[in-house]
């Protein structure tokens, strides 16, 4: 994506400062320029940037960054603290209540994720909090919204209620729960049909939904993508509904999300859960720190960590970490890497992850399917030892050789080689980082 | 002739019905837009940085995005120094000269459809998911079929849930074949068998179907353009439109969604959704600027008659009415 984050923003002021040596408040007002200008390509709401921004400046301008010898890190640091704590805390709760059922209505506008959503949250009701959810099919003018429920019923063998499309969603949600009582089901969730927020006849519909039900949760299900309307859908929804909660869907995009700030700061209800896929399982708790990166282009390093670490051997990895801190990082290093980064999920996905990872020329090549994956190791069991431990001996007879044992092209060859080259320069960027406070900083995938 | 005089001339050429249904569809793009800048202009006394301050910010608040939105102040700034206005009123025509320039300078491009003559047509829907692609398929297939076409469609989203029956509905209602397998099915197989299925049965326009993709998933992109050389291979020429469908709702990821379905299919048009809503789609403007790629429709509701051509002029018209009338009642 062409956005620079607010580091990279912020190198252009700090450039200049090093130049005279000192800070004044003439360049802490361009720094916060910088701000506001990140957080807008971010999608961020213009009047919640402008509160933000007084905030922030308001911090800096008070001695820290004044003072500081690094005034460029203070500035990201005063930010990103802000910017977390504006976000709220980790909440990623789902109410229980009193007497069963617990009653969840999935709302929003049209296109957002609702449908997929709620059979997420469904799933997750089901394996992590040991419960038995009913699906409720309350969408009767979307065409096929209600066979879109019972497949992902049908997949998940969890059971769907339904009327059809001819009897109301007021009466729909209340057979439901009838229904549901009955069959001893703890959760009932109503997928709701997508709507606009304008749209007055349609939000009287779920105001009765809500009479009639008594909800225990109302989730706005929200596109990651939204732009600055999400302030006016937000607080549209939350003003004639009284949401509980946020989700937040499509966020395996490359979008920087600055909405989820937006909709934080004018409804004040947390964001719990972001769906990160098209699969039932891809619904993962909200984390209000790697947000506030993730707007600030920041890449999104703690979720790279943590799957990584999920998925990788301990002790291999600390091997590995050595060796990208020591530059000695061979092909071989790379081969027992790919294996293990088949276990993370899509390539393309942790990359995204990484920070600067856009800026980085050439790395758009790396974004390997499978075949290619394949690919690459038959090019690298093809190399001798001294080759594969020092690839700059590889002449063009050796590529060509190489070529051959592996059934790829010379081409092939050279792609793999400059990949590795840019991959070697990547890490060294990554270990030269600042290590924040989490301990063993590590990219066991490469 | 005064600017906006011309640009009513264009417009009275055109049927007024459509003129009016735009006008309404984008009232709400309208009446905050230019509503706005009314109410700026009548608040300032001069023209000086707090007034282009808050210029920006209406500008920012229609997702027209930060690059283009300097980009624009700062032309403006130095149109205001060259012509040395300082009477806010004056800001009026050169605000929307400017803003038609960002608009038209890739030219006066008619929005309509690449239509064979003679011979199939094959139009191709692509774009992220839930922004409208397959609802906009009914309302066109409800279009066309009106103008005398023979269509079908071909319900290449083979993958998510329900999305193969919710194409069938869309055929039933607007009274067009429906060409599909079973789900989870190759889609360019789909794609294949629906040309067959048209050539052999004459017809005229095929709407395909695609299941949205968020653009950064490449194995999914290039599944995308293997569908795309189906129908080039089997149709010579196709697909003769490549029409990438945006949400309205969608901030500055829109124009990485541009990009990168450009560069992997080829986009000749954009379908702008949802406009009904209160959001702006300003980003339109730099995908135009930038990208050069022309929005050919916009989506005005769920209906199957909520589609309409966009054409620039009455865009713009419907963002400056309020500044022509002003401008022609100061009697220019
Ligand atoms: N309000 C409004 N809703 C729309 C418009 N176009 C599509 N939709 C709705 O957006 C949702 C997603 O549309 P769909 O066609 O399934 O999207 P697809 O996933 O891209 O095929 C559906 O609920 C549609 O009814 C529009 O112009 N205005
Ligand atoms: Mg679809």
């Amino acid at each position: 994506m062409a956005f620079e984050g607010l580091a990279d923003r912020l190198q252009h002021v700090m450039n200049k400062i090093r130049g005279k040596g000192k800070v004044t408040e003439a360049d802490v007002k361009e720094m916060m320029r910088e701000v506001r200008l990140a957080l807008l390509e971010a999608d961020v709401n213009f009047k919640v940037v402008k509160d933000f921004v007084k905030k922030v400046s308001e911090r800096a301008v008070g001695q820290e960054v004044l003072k500081s010898l690094t005034p460029g890190q203070q500035v990201i640091k005063v930010v990103k603290e802000e910017l977390t704590e504006l976000m709220g805390g980790e909440n990623s709760k789902i109410a229980v209540a009193s007497r069963p059922p617990t009653v969840v209505m999935m709302v929003g506008l049209q296109g957002a994720g609702k449908t997929t959503t709620t059979g997420k949250l469904a799933n997750l009701l089901r394996k992590k909090h040991n419960r038995k959810p009913l699906l409720v099919a309350a969408d009767i003018y979307r065409p096929a919204a209600i066979k879109q429920l019972e497949t992902l019923g049908k997949q998940l063998n969890i059971p769907v209620f339904s009327l059809g499309d001819q009897v109301s969603p007021v009466e729909i949600a209340k057979q439901a729960i009838a229904k549901a009582k009955e069959e001893h089901h703890d959760y009932v969730l109503i997928d709701t049909a997508g709507r606009l927020h304008i749209d007055e006849a349609l939000m009287d519909e779920l105001k009765q939904i809500k009479e009639m039900t008594k909800p225990d949760e109302i989730f706005l299900v929200v596109d990651a993508m939204t732009g600055q309307d999400a302030v006016n859908v937000a607080q549209s929804f939350n003003e004639q509904l009284g949401l509980t909660g946020v989700i937040l869907t499509k966020l395996d995009g490359d979008t920087r999300g600055g909405a989820a700030l937006s909709i934080k700061a004018v409804t004040n209800t947390p964001i719990k859960f972001v769906g990160m896929g098209e699969k039932l399982d891809a619904l993962e708790p909200f984390h209000p720190e790697r947000m506030a990166s993730r707007i600030l282009g920041m890449g999104d390093v703690l979720t790279l960590i943590e799957k990584a670490q999920a998925a990788v051997d301990e002790e291999k990895a600390k091997e590995l970490e050595q060796k990208m801190r020591t530059a000695s990082f061979t092909l071989d290093d790379f081969l027992e890497q790919l294996g293990q980064v088949r276990k993370l999920g899509p390539l393309d996905e942790i990359l995204k992850m990484l920070p600067g990872a856009n800026k980085v020329k050439g790395l758009n090549n790396l974004q390997i399917d499978e075949k290619q994956i394949s690919r690459v190791e038959a090019i690298i069991r093809s190399m001798t030892k001294e080759e594969k431990m020092n690839p700059d001996i590889i002449n063009s007879s050796r590529k060509k050789r190489i070529a051959k044992g592996s059934g790829t092209t010379v081409q092939d060859v050279n792609r793999l080689l400059k990949q590795f080259d840019e991959m070697k320069k990547m890490m060294k960027m990554m270990t030269t980082m600042p290590k924040g406070k989490k301990k063993g900083f590590r990219f066991p995938f490469m | 002739m005064s600017f906006f005089k011309k640009l009513k001339e264009k417009i009275a050429k055109q049927a007024d019905t459509v003129t009016e249904k735009f006008k309404r569809g984008l009232e709400k793009t309208r009446d905050s837009f230019a509503g706005k800048v009314n109410d700026l202009i009548a608040r300032y006394r001069k023209v000086d940085e707090e007034f282009f301050e808050e210029l920006e910010e209406i500008l920012i608040a229609s997702d027209v995005g930060v690059a283009t939105v300097m980009d624009f102040i700062d032309e403006l700034k130095m149109e205001v120094k060259r012509r040395n206005i300082q009477d806010p009123k004056e800001m009026y025509s050169v605000i929307s000269e400017k803003l038609i320039d960002i608009y038209q300078a890739s030219g006066d491009e008619t929005t309509e459809l690449n239509i064979q003559p003679n011979g199939l047509t094959v139009i191709l829907f692509v774009g992220v998911n839930g922004v409208g692609k397959t609802t906009t398929i009914g309302k066109l297939a409800y279009k066309l079929k009106n103008e005398g076409k023979k269509v079908m469609l071909a319900a290449g989203d083979t993958f998510r849930a329900g999305a193969i029956e919710q194409l069938e509905v869309w055929g039933e209602r607007v009274g067009v074949e429906v060409i599909k397998q079973s789900a989870g099915s190759d889609p360019a197989a789909v794609m294949y068998d629906a040309i067959q299925a048209a050539k052999s049965r004459n017809v005229d326009i095929l709407l395909c179907d695609t299941a949205g993709r968020l653009q950064n998933k490449v194995n999914l992109m290039k599944e995308l353009e293997k569908v795309k050389r189906v129908i080039e291979r089997e149709v010579p020429g196709a697909p003769h439109e490549v029409l990438l469908v945006l949400d309205a709702t969608t901030g500055q990821n829109a124009m990485s969604q541009a990009k990168t379905f450009k560069e992997a299919t080829n986009v000749t048009g954009i379908v702008l959704t949802k406009l009904d809503g209160t959001a702006k789609g300003g980003i339109v403007l730099a995908i135009r600027h930038e990208l050069n790629i022309p929005v050919k429709f916009v989506g005005l509701g769920e209906k199957m008659d909520d589609l309409e051509p966009f054409q620039a002029e009455q865009f713009v018209y419907g963002l400056f009415s309020s500044f022509m009338e002003r401008e022609e009642a100061q009697g220019e």
